[in-house]
C-alpha cells in the first residue's frame, strides 16, 4: 500500500516527519518498508505557455518555441514533436535544477535557448504510470495550471509516499481513511475524516435497476446506485496526484472517482454502462458451465461454475471482484452508470483471481475482506464525489441488497488472560485506554471480566487473543519483561538416530572428507545419466507437480545425482582430487500415493572420491579409489562396533563398474553398495576421471548399532605374529581367503592383514599369490611355537583343500 | 722403577689427551690397563722389587692406576658427549619442509551453524523433534489455522506433489504432529532442525533451505518467556553482548506474533550496508501459539499456553561467517567448505 503523506494528513494530525512516524508504525506492526520523497531533485520548474512554435531555421529535428512564463517569453529550442503552440508545458529556466542536471543557457546551431522543456522522465517522474500519452515527449500540462507557477505541488511532487508492507490480517490498511486510524491510535492525532452524505433506499432508484444475489454463500451485498448525465472528461489535477502517489493510473473522471474510493475507504467500486444492461436488472450467481465473457483487457474468458459473475438478465457482464466486461464498459459514449459497491466471499475471489491469473487492487481488497458495513456508504462517497466534480447527476438513494445482514457479538476479554499471556502488568486504565485509542468500546464490564465491542473495519479482531495482540502491539513490545519459563526442569537431548548420524558425520570428517548439501530434488533425466533402466525401482519417483524448472522435477531416489555435480563442478574449477560426503535423505514413492498417506523418506550416507592425494616430498601418491573408499566405509562399521561386515560382488548395478562393485552387508542385512562409478556414466556427466562411490541406508544400520561399550581386558599374554604366503587360482577372492583363515583360526587368531597381493614372476599364469600378516594370541597362556606351528599347518591344509591354494615357499 | 711408573703415568696421560673416540680411548686403555699393559706389565715385576720397596712402588702403582682409571672414565664421558653432539648433528632436520598432516575433512558450514543452535537448545532443556520433508497439506497448513484459499498462504510458495500433499514450505508441521502425540502432557519442549522448500530461486532465495523450528506448551507459558528464551539464544549464539527486538507481526499460527532482530552483529548497531543503516537484523519470526492451533493439537488453551518461533539457517550462517550469496552455500565448492 502506498500512502501519500499529504493525504495522510488530510485525514488525521501528525505532529512527526515522515520518518519518525515510519518508525512508530513500523515497530506497532504495520511495517513502512520504504519513504519515497517524489521531488527526485526538481527546483526552478515553472509553468510555460506555448505561445509561438517554429522550425530551427539551421537544424532539421529542432524547432524553437516562445514560451511566456507569465513576466517573460523565453526562446527555447527542443528536439521534442509533440508539443504545439497553445499547450502548457514545465519549463526549465536557467539556474533550474532537474534530478539529472542543472539548466544554463546554451546555445544549439547558433540560436541560443533560454532553458529548457522537460519529459516527465527528466523530472524524475515514474513514466509507466502515467498514462501512455504522457510518457513520451515533453510532459503536457493541464489547462488549469496558472502560467508561471512552480510545478512541484502542481504535479505533486513535493507529496512523499509511505510504503506499507502489510500482514495479511491488516486487510484493512489497504484504506487511507483506516491508515488514518491506525496513525491516530498510535500517536493520539486527531482524525479529520471526510463528511459523507449518506443515502438511503429510495422508489426512484428502485425503479431503474433490479439486483438480486442468487449464490447469497458469495455475496453477502450488493448495492447499485445509479448516475445519470455523465459527462465523461479527465479528472482534476488534485485527483489524478492522489491516484499516481497511490500507484493508480488515471483514466477518466468515473473511473478515477471509483478507484479514489477503494483508495480512500478500502472498497472497490465498479461502474457498469447501464444501458448496456439487459432489463435493467443485476444477478449475483455463479457462471454456468461453459459460459464466456470478453473482459476490459480484450481477452474471451472461459468461466466455471465455480466463479462468481455479475449477470444482467441473459449475460454475465463482469466476474465479480476480478474484472468488469467490456461489452459493458464505462465510454465516452456512457449517459447513464450503474455504480456496484459489494462484499464478495474473499476465498472464492482468490481461487477465481488464481485460475484466470487475473489479481489486481480490487480482488486483493475483496480476497481480504472489506469492511461489510460501510459497502453502502462507499456508493455513497462515489457519488457524492461524482457530482462535486460534474461527473455526473446520482439518481436519489440506492437499492441495498443484503439479505442477512452480519450479526457481529461482543469479544470476552479478561484482564488476567491480558496479563497471563504476555507476562505484563497492565492496570485497567491502561487497558482501557488502548482499546479506546483502537475504537474498541467496552459494552459490559464485571469486574475484570468485560465484554468489548470491536469496529467493524477491524474484521481480524475476532477473539480475545486477537485483543491482547492488539494491547501488546499499542502498548510497546518493548514493554514485555524478558522471563524465562519457570516450569519443571526438562532433559535437553538428541535420540538414538540423530546421535548416529552426528557420529558418522565425525567419522567422515576425521576420514578427510568434505560434507556436502545438495538438493533434495533433482532434474530426471539423472535418472537415464545413471543408466537406470526402464521398471528400476529407483526409477519410482516422487515427482513435483509444479516444479519452477526441470531442474526441481523430482525428489531424489539416490544420493549419487548430487555428489555427481558436485564432483563435476568442481573439477570445472581445477578441484579435480575430491573426497566428498553428504548424509541426507532420498525419496521413494513406494507405493504413493495409494496406500501410503506419503512417501518413504530414508536416511542416506553418500561418499564419493576422485583423484589422489598428491606426492609430497616425504610420501609418494595415494589414490581416492575404490580401496580408499572402502577403507572410508570398513572404518565407519568399526567404529560403530559392527562385526558382521562383507562386501559382495555385485554385476548388476547399472550405475556402476560390473567389475568393481560390491553390495554391502551388515548383520545379514544388504546396507548399501560401494563401487566405481561406471565410465559411461561419467561420461554423462562430463567427469574425465575415474570415481568410487559408496551409499549406506543409515536406517537399516541404526537398529545394529550398539551405544554401550563392554570393556574387554587388555592381553595379559604374548602375542606371535607369523606370516602366511599362498598362491592362489586368480578367481578366488580375497574374501574367501579370509573366511577360511578365520574360520580355521578360530579364538585365538587376533588380526588378520593382508600386506601384500603379487602377479608375475615366478607366479604361475592364472594365479596370484596372497601375504598375510596372522597375530595369535590367547588369554590364559604364552602359546608356543609348536602351537602357532600347527595352526599354521592346519590353515594351510584347509586353503588346499576349499580353494586350491599352493604354499609358496 | 719410581720413574719408570711416573713416566707410563705422563706418557698415558698424553695419549688419553689425543683420543677423540671410544675406541681409541678402549685402546689407551688396553694399552695401559689391559692383561698385557704397561701397567700390568709393572704390577706384575713388583714380584722381583725388595721386600721393603714393594709397599712403596705398590702404592704408587696403585694410586697411579687409580687415576689412570678415573681419567678413563672421565675421558669417556667428555666423548660420549662429543660423540652424541656429533650424530645429533649428522641427524639435523630442515624444520621447514612441510609436515606430513593426515587429510582432515570439514562439516558443511550450514550444519555446524545447526549444530551449534541444537547444542544451545539442548542447554535450555530443548529436545530434538524431526519430521517428513514430504508433508500432508493438513499439517503444513491447516493444523497451523491456515485453511485452504486463505491469502496466508501467498506467504509461501508451495510445491506440490498431489493437491494434498506438498514439499514443506517451514518446520512448524513438526509442532502439530509433535503436539498430536504427545497431547495433553506438558511440558513440551523442542525444537525441530530440517529442509524445507519453497516456490524461490535468487540470490537472495533457494528453493530448498533450512530452519529451525521452536516449540514451548506449558502450563503459564508467557510473551515474555519467549523473549528471555530468545535473548538467551542470541547471546549464546552471537555474543553476550547482544540485544534483541520484538516488533509486531503476522503468523496465522502464533499471536501475538513478533518478528525478532538482533543488534547487527556487523557494525553492533552503528548502521552498516548490512543492515541497510538500521542497526538491526531481522533473524527470526515467533509468537505466542495460536489457541486455535493448541485446540487442533488436542490442547485446551485456557489450561496451557505456549511460544513458537522460527529461523533461517542460511541467513544465520551468511551472517555468522560473513557470506555474502547463499547459492555459495549449495554449489559445494571444496575451497569454500575448507574454510569452516
Ligand atoms: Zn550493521
Amino acid at each position: 500500500m502506498r500512502v501519500s503523506w499529504k493525504w495522510l494528513n488530510e485525514l488525521v494530525d501528525i505532529n512527526l516527519k515522515p520518518e519518525e512516524l515510519a518508525e512508530v508504525m513500523t515497530m506497532s506492526g504495520v511495517a513502512v518498508e520504504g519513504i519515497e520523497y517524489l521531488n527526485k531533485g526538481v527546483r526552478g520548474v515553472i509553468v510555460g505557455l506555448i505561445q509561438e512554435i517554429y522550425p530551427h531555421p539551421q537544424a532539421d529535428k529542432l524547432s524553437v518555441c516562445k514560451v511566456s512564463v507569465g513576466d517573460a517569453v523565453l526562446t527555447i529550442v527542443t528536439g521534442a514533436s509533440n508539443v504545439k503552440a497553445g499547450q502548457k508545458v514545465p519549463v526549465a529556466v536557467p539556474g533550474a535544477v532537474l534530478p539529472e542536471k542543472k539548466i544554463e543557457r546554451a546555445v544549439f546551431r547558433g540560436l541560443e535557448s533560454e532553458g529548457m522543456l522537460c519529459s516527465a522522465d527528466e523530472l524524475g517522474m515514474d513514466a509507466d504510470k502515467l498514462p501512455p500519452e504522457q510518457r513520451d515527449g515533453i510532459l503536457i500540462l493541464a489547462e488549469e495550471c496558472p502560467v508561471g507557477a512552480d510545478i512541484v505541488p502542481l504535479l505533486g511532487l513535493d507529496d512523499i509516499v509511505l510504503e506499507l508492507e502489510l500482514t495479511p490480517n491488516r486487510a484493512d490498511c489497504l484504506s487511507m481513511i483506516n491508515v488514518a486510524r491506525e496513525v491516530a491510535a498510535l500517536t493520539g492525532g486527531r482524525l479529520k475524516l471526510p463528511e459523507i452524505e449518506k443515502s438511503g433506499a429510495s422508489q426512484a432508484c428502485e425503479a431503474l435497476i433490479k439486483i438480486n444475489i442468487q449464490d447469497q454463500d458469495l455475496c453477502k451485498r450488493y448495492v447499485g446506485r445509479v448516475i445519470e448525465h455523465v459527462q465523461i472528461k479527465e479528472s482534476p489535477l488534485w485527483l489524478k496526484q492522489r491516484l499516481l502517489a497511490a500507484g493508480v493510473r488515471p483514466i477518466n473522471n468515473i473511473v478515477d472517482i471509483t478507484n479514489y474510493v477503494m483508495m480512500e475507504m478500502g472498497q472497490p467500486l465498479h461502474a457498469f454502462d447501464y444501458d448496456c444492461l439487459a432489463d435493467k436488472t443485476i444477478i449475483v450467481r455463479r457462471a454456468a458451465d461453459g459460459e464466456e465473457i470478453t473482459t476490459l483487457d480484450g481477452k474471451k474468458r472461459e468461466l466455471t461454475p465455480e466463479m462468481l459473475v455479475i449477470a444482467d438478465a441473459h449475460k454475465p457482464v463482469g466476474i465479480a471482484g476480478v474484472m468488469g466486461g467490456l461489452e459493458s464498459e464505462v465510454t465516452a459514449q456512457t449517459k447513464t452508470i450503474l455504480l456496484e459497491s459489494a462484499y464478495f466471499h474473499g476465498p472464492s475471489i482468490r481461487r477465481t483471481s488464481n485460475a484466470l491469473a487475473l489479481r489486481s487492487e480490487a480482488s486483493l481488497r475483496f480476497e481480504k475482506g472489506v469492511d461489510l458495513e460501510q459497502v453502502s456508504l462507499a456508493a455513497d462517497r462515489a457519488c457524492q464525489l461524482m457530482a462535486q466534480l460534474g461527473a455526473g447527476v446520482p439518481v436519489e438513494g440506492q437499492v441495498d441488497c443484503y439479505p442477512h445482514p452480519e450479526e457481529r457479538y461482543p469479544i470476552r476479554l479478561r484482564l488476567e488472560r491480558v496479563n497471563s499471556i504476555l507476562g505484563t502488568d497492565l492496570g485497567e486504565t491502561e487497558v482501557e485506554k488502548i482499546l479506546k485509542a483502537l475504537n474498541i468500546t467496552i459494552l459490559e464490564r464485571d469486574l475484570e471480566d468485560w465484554h468489548v465491542f470491536t469496529p467493524s473495519y477491524r474484521r481480524d479482531l475476532e477473539l480475545e487473543i486477537d485483543l491482547i495482540e492488539e494491547i501488546a502491539r499499542l502498548n510497546g513490545y518493548d514493554k514485555i519483561p524478558t522471563t524465562l519459563p519457570y516450569g519443571a526442569t526438562t532433559q535437553g537431548a538428541k535420540n538414538a538416530e540423530q546421535r548416529l548420524h552426528d557420529r558418522i558425520s565425525e567419522i567422515m570428517v576425521g576420514q578427510g572428507l568434505f560434507e556436502v548439501i545438495t538438493y533434495s530434488f533433482i532434474n530426471p533425466r539423472h535418472l537415464d545419466w545413471l543408466y537406470l533402466p526402464p521398471g528400476h525401482e529407483l526409477r519410482q519417483t516422487v515427482v513435483v507437480s509444479n516444479p519452477l524448472s526441470e531442474e526441481q522435477g523430482i525428489m531424489r531416489t539416490t544420493i549419487l545425482p548430487g555428489l555427481l555435480e558436485t564432483v563435476k563442478r568442481n573439477i570445472n574449477k581445477r578441484n579435480k582430487n575430491l573426497k566428498l560426503f553428504e548424509l541426507g535423505k532420498v525419496y521413494l514413492s513406494s507405493g504413493f500415493p495409494g496406500e501410503r498417506k506419503l512417501p518413504q523418506e530414508k536416511w542416506v550416507l553418500g561418499a564419493i572420491s576422485t583423484g589422489k592425494k598428491e606426492k609430497t616430498w616425504a610420501y609418494g601418491e595415494e589414490n581416492y579409489d575404490f580401496f580408499f573408499l572402502k577403507g572410508v566405509a570398513e572404518n565407519i562399521f568399526s567404529s560403530l562396533g559392527l562385526g558382521d561386515v562383507s562386501f559382495v560382488k555385485s554385476e548388476n548395478n547399472p550405475s556402476l563398474h560390473p567389475g568393481r562393485c560390491a553390495r554391502i552387508i551388515v548383520g545379514g542385512k544388504k546396507v548399501g553398495f560401494i563401487g566405481e562409478v561406471h565410465p559411461l556414466v561419467l561420461e554423462k556427466y562430463g567427469i574425465e576421471q575415474r570415481a568410487a562411490v559408496f551409499s549406506l541406508y543409515l536406517d537399516e544400520l541404526i537398529g545394529l548399532v550398539s551405544e554401550a561399550v563392554r570393556y574387554q581386558p587388555v592381553p595379559r599374554f604374548p602375542a606371535v605374529t607369523r606370516d602366511l604366503a599362498i598362491v592362489v587360482p586368480e578367481a578366488v577372492e580375497a574374501g574367501q581367503v579370509l573366511g577360511v583363515i578365520k574360520d580355521t583360526g578360530k579364538t585365538l587368531l587376533k588380526n588378520i592383514s593382508l600386506f601384500d597381493v603379487y602377479r608375475g614372476q615366478q607366479i604361475r599364469e592364472g594365479y596370484k599369490s596372497l601375504a598375510f600378516s596372522l597375530t595369535w594370541q590367547a588369554e590364559d597362556r604364552t602359546l608356543t611355537d609348536e602351537e602357532v606351528n600347527k595352526l599354521h599347518r592346519e590353515i594351510e591344509a584347509a586353503l588346499a583343500r576349499e580353494l586350491g591354494a599352493d604354499l609358496r615357499r | 722403577m719410581q720413574e719408570q711408573l711416573q713416566l707410563i703415568k705422563k706418557q698415558a696421560e698424553e695419549d688419553l689427551q689425543k683420543c677423540l673416540t671410544m675406541d681409541q680411548l678402549n685402546e689407551v686403555r688396553i694399552k695401559y690397563l689391559g692383561k698385557k699393559g704397561e701397567l700390568t706389565q709393572v704390577l706384575r715385576g713388583m714380584a722381583q722389587l725388595p721386600a721393603e720397596e714393594r709397599p712403596l712402588i705398590g702404592q704408587l702403582a696403585n694410586e697411579i692406576r687409580d687415576s689412570l682409571e678415573n681419567s678413563l672414565s672421565l675421558y669417556s664421558e667428555k666423548i660420549k658427549v662429543k660423540e652424541l653432539e656429533k650424530k645429533l648433528r649428522a641427524e639435523s632436520i630442515d624444520v621447514t619442509l612441510p609436515g606430513i598432516a593426515p587429510d582432515l575433512g570439514r562439516r558443511h558450514p550450514l550444519h555446524l551453524v545447526l549444530q551449534e543452535i541444537k547444542n544451545i537448545f539442548i542447554g535450555m532443556g530443548f529436545t530434538i523433534e524431526e519430521g517428513p520433508e514430504i508433508e500432508l497439506d493438513y499439517y503444513n497448513f491447516e493444523a497451523l489455522n491456515i485453511p485452504k484459499d486463505h491469502p496466508a498462504r501467498d506467504m509461501q510458495d508451495s510445491f506440490y506433489i498431489t493437491p494434498e500433499v506438498l514439499l514443506r514450505t517451514h518446520t512448524s508441521p513438526v509442532q502439530a504432529r509433535t503436539m498430536e502425540k504427545t497431547k495433553p502432557h506438558v511440558p513440551v519442549k523442542i525444537i525441530v532442525p530440517g529442509k524445507v522448500y519453497r516456490r524461490d530461486d535468487d540470490a537472495t532465495h533457494s528453493p530448498m533451505f533450512h530452519q529451525v523450528e521452536g516449540l514451548v506448551i506449558d502450563k503459564n507459558i508467557r510473551f515474555s518467556d519467549l523473549k528471555g528464551t530468545l535473548l538467551n539464544f542470541a547471546r549464546q549464539m552471537f555474543g553476550p553482548e547482544q540485544q534483541i527486538r520484538l516488533r509486531p507481526s503476522f503468523f496465522p499460527f502464533t499471536e501475538p506474533s513478533a518478528e525478532v532482530d538482533i543488534s547487527c552483529v556487523m557494525c553492533k548497531g552503528a548502521g552498516c550496508r548490512v543492515c541497510k543503516q538500521t542497526g538491526w537484523l531481522e533473524i527470526l519470526g515467533s509468537g505466542m501459539v495460536h489457541p486455535r492451533v493448541l485446540e487442533m493439537g488436542g490442547y485446551d488453551p485456557e489450561e496451557v499456553t505456549g511460544f513458537a518461533f522460527g529461523m533461517g539457517v542460511e541467513r544465520i550462517t551468511m551472517l555468522k561467517y560473513g557470506i555474502d550469496d547463499m547459492r555459495h552455500l549449495f554449489e559445494n565448492d571444496v575451497r569454500f567448505l575448507h574454510q569452516f
